[in-house]
């Protein structure tokens, strides 16, 4: 007789745990499937939580530690839930010439917010990222996926008005 | 799909082009896209319709037209004029959707437009020359009709059907071609050694996590010309005997993966994926992998690492991928540029390559310029061209009357090349006589504002951030090198300081496991060695062993 493991049921009957599970099948429940099943898990729900972790840990069978670990190791994944907007500062080589660190400097005196912060409120969370690839329009933030060159303070203010105030 | 078929596609799509008298090509690239050439795109094509004129005047999306500061790039292109016509193209810069009016008057009426006219005589087109780049800002990026129309997959078909796969890598090493990620391994001899490893299975793979900072050479080339990336892969797995490649894209850049997406997609159409290409038993298929944000993962081993799901962290070489790869079998891994430069080498020749550059390096190699100089942007030169050429004339200098100081090559692995060697021919020999390296092609210039100890923090901090933990000397050395580089910058260093910092740079250089630690230390001894006096005069008063005198406090 063999024993057969029952796939483990998604933590929750959201719609978008058909797509990660899409995912896993697609890679035929394999190893391998892991990083590109927590990038699915991210692009749905912003973020990683405990349960998503058991899941795919279970689902993949893979011990969970590895799931942490490959979960934590990368910088695109969160374990903690985002904000309703995203800002990321793009911190590379150009946008370091071009003056990126006074905007993080200026988010921290003015907005309170540090590198991988979200405000009290929940509505903006502050991300760098390791260069955008648009050094021709330094300093670069992303707003919302939203690419902007030559970000200056005035432009990161009236964003966080726009956005603390709807 | 044979050659007949290939050149009768191209025909028919060159012909369709010919019949429109007015095309308006505005770039399509990350870029100019935040700057509004989608906006500009949409609203030049409603004000066609509206005028009944879409027949006179096409609309098109194009890649990267090189000038990234200066966009949104336009091109109004005559193609029923002869090709060397200086009035058959008229570049523009910084077209916005209010322009969209004069910019139509104009081209329909066939009257230059002055106002916003960018000149193609400059240094910054004519020093170039373009091989990787050959069809950018030419080809819209979404169609391999426009590809194939310039010549795309012709090297591929010649490749399959008149060459047995080793003479296809007599062809590539015979060009010189040398890895473009940095390292500039010979391509040939990697291939070669790929093609005689033992294994039931090989792996291709195509490196575009791109994570220098201050690069962004290979994303600009997905973006602009994505099927010149896949026909490189597909000729290197004929070549040494895979059927399968992945091509692990850096998660940051969303408009590469959609555009190769499409790519994939489109060539399985037309049938140089797939399997039986070209009538022959050879059978390829492409995958994309994301990465989801390590540095580190641009190292092969660690590539490997991240494709089979694991961290991204790099093992021990040898045995080198080449015979234990992907899965434990032999696999080939070649930086985006490299592949690029395939399918010019399959139409033209290896010979042909080989006739450019210097004796050791050859072909062309691009850069993305950046930093504070007046034409920032992406530029693809002959290899042995001074630097001096690149930033003084196609860089056209540093802005606001600023000095010169240095500029940066090779990203946080690299280091600060001086005004005084400026003169210097850009090969990978001369590089790391400077003490830089060639890298993957980031130039970051500085201008006198810049404070060099400040520079090698920056470079520093990346990559204490980025190094995996895996071995000792990274970890902690980059680490207690940042901390380092800090008290100097804070000026609370003290001369043993200096000395510890020398002292790790070497220990870091030397044992680290892979190239991260191994070169990480590159900022710091490059600024050590042309800017010392910066670090000197942010030193302490010491005691005669060089430790800090304690302060007085007054109580």
């Amino acid at each position: 007789m063999t024993a057969t493991l029952a796939s483990p049921a998604p933590p929750t009957d959201d719609r978008r745990w058909k797509q990660v599970e899409a995912t896993m099948r697609r890679n035929g429940f394999t190893r391998h499937a892991l990083i590109e099943t927590l990038h699915t898990v991210q692009d749905g729900f912003g973020f990683l939580d405990d349960p998503a972790l058991r899941y795919v840990a279970q689902s993949l069978r893979l011990p969970l530690s590895t799931v942490y670990g490959v979960a934590t190791f990368y910088h695109n994944f969160s374990l903690k839930p985002q904000g309703r907007h995203s800002c990321v500062v793009c911190t590379g080589t150009a946008c370091y010439i071009h003056r990126a660190q006074a905007l993080l400097d200026h988010f921290e005196q003015v907005h309170g917010l540090s590198d991988g912060q979200t405000d009290a409120d929940g509505n903006v969370t502050l991300l760098t990222a390791r260069c955008l690839g648009t050094c021709g329009m330094a300093p670069a933030v992303v707003f919302d996926g939203q690419l902007a060159g030559d970000v200056d303070e005035a432009i990161l203010d009236e964003r966080m008005k726009e956005w603390t105030t709807s | 799909m044979n050659t007949e078929t290939l050149e009768e596609m191209a025909a028919k799509e060159r012909a369709a082009a010919s019949e429109i008298p007015v095309r308006l090509n505005v770039c399509a690239s990350t870029s100019c896209l935040s700057r509004g050439a989608d906006e500009l795109t949409k609203t030049l094509n409603k004000q066609l319709r509206t005028a009944k004129q879409t027949k006179q005047c096409k609309v098109r999306s194009v890649g990267c037209m090189g000038l990234c500061a200066k966009g949104p790039m336009v091109e109004i292109e005559c193609p029923a004029k002869p090709a060397d016509d200086p009035e058959s193209r008229q570049l523009l810069r910084g077209v916005t959707v209010e322009d969209a009016d004069e910019l139509l008057e104009h081209a329909m009426s066939g009257r230059k437009f002055e106002r916003l006219d960018w000149p193609t005589d400059t240094p910054f087109f004519t020093r170039q020359h373009r091989i990787v780049l050959e069809n950018s800002g030419l080809i819209d990026p979404e169609r391999i009709e426009d590809y194939i129309a310039r010549g795309g997959y012709a090297g591929l078909v010649k490749a399959l059907t008149e060459y047995t796969p080793s003479q296809v890598i007599d062809e590539v090493a015979r060009s010189g071609l040398r890895g473009r990620g940095g390292g500039g391994f010979p391509t040939g001899i990697k291939w070669a050694t790929v093609a005689k490893s033992d294994g039931d299975r090989k792996y291709v793979i195509c490196n575009a996590d791109e994570g220098d900072p201050g690069a962004f050479m290979d994303r600009s080339v997905l973006d602009s010309d994505p099927h010149r990336v896949l026909e490189g892969m597909i000729t290197a797995g004929y070549a040494v005997g895979a059927s399968h490649a992945y091509i692990y894209v850096r998660g940051e850049y969303p408009l590469a993966i959609l555009r190769l997406k499409r790519a994939i997609n489109q060539a399985k159409r037309i049938g140089v994926l797939g399997t039986n290409l070209c009538d022959t038993p050879f059978a390829f298929d492409v995958e994309i992998r994301l990465g989801a944000g390590a540095f580190v993962c641009g190292e092969e081993t660690a590539l490997i690492a991240s494709i089979e799901g694991r961290r991204g962290t790099p093992r021990p070489r040898p045995p080198y991928p080449a015979s234990y790869g992907l899965w434990g079998k032999p696999t080939l891994i070649n930086n985006v540029e490299t592949f690029a430069n395939i399918p010019w080498i399959m139409r033209h020749g290896g010979d042909a390559l080989a006739a450019i550059g210097t004796e050791r390096s050859k072909g062309t190699k691009v850069f993305a310029l950046a930093g504070t100089i007046v034409n920032n942007g992406l530029i693809e030169v002959p290899m042995g061209i001074t630097l001096r050429e690149i930033v003084e004339e196609i860089g056209e200098g540093v802005p606001d009357g600023k000095a010169f100081k240095a500029v940066q090559t090779g990203g946080p692995s690299g280091g600060c090349i001086p005004a005084e060697h400026l003169d210097m021919p850009v090969d990978y020999e001369s590089l790391v006589k400077a003490g830089s390296i060639m890298g993957s092609g980031g130039m970051v210039v500085m201008d006198e504002t810049s404070n060099m100890v400040d520079v090698a923090r920056f470079f520093m901090e990346f990559c204490k951030d980025e190094s995996c933990g895996k071995c000792i000397p990274c970890r902690v050395g980059t680490s207690v090198m940042l901390d380092l580089l800090e008290k100097l910058c804070k000026k609370e260093a003290a001369p043993r300081d200096l000395e510890l910092l020398k002292e790790l740079c070497d220990v870091v250089r030397s044992t680290s496991l892979c190239g991260l630690g191994q070169t990480a230390p590159n900022p710091v001894l490059s600024t050590l060695r042309y800017f010392e006096d910066e670090y000197e005069s942010a030193l302490q008063p010491a005691d005669e062993h060089g430790y800090a005198l304690p302060v007085l406090q007054h109580t």
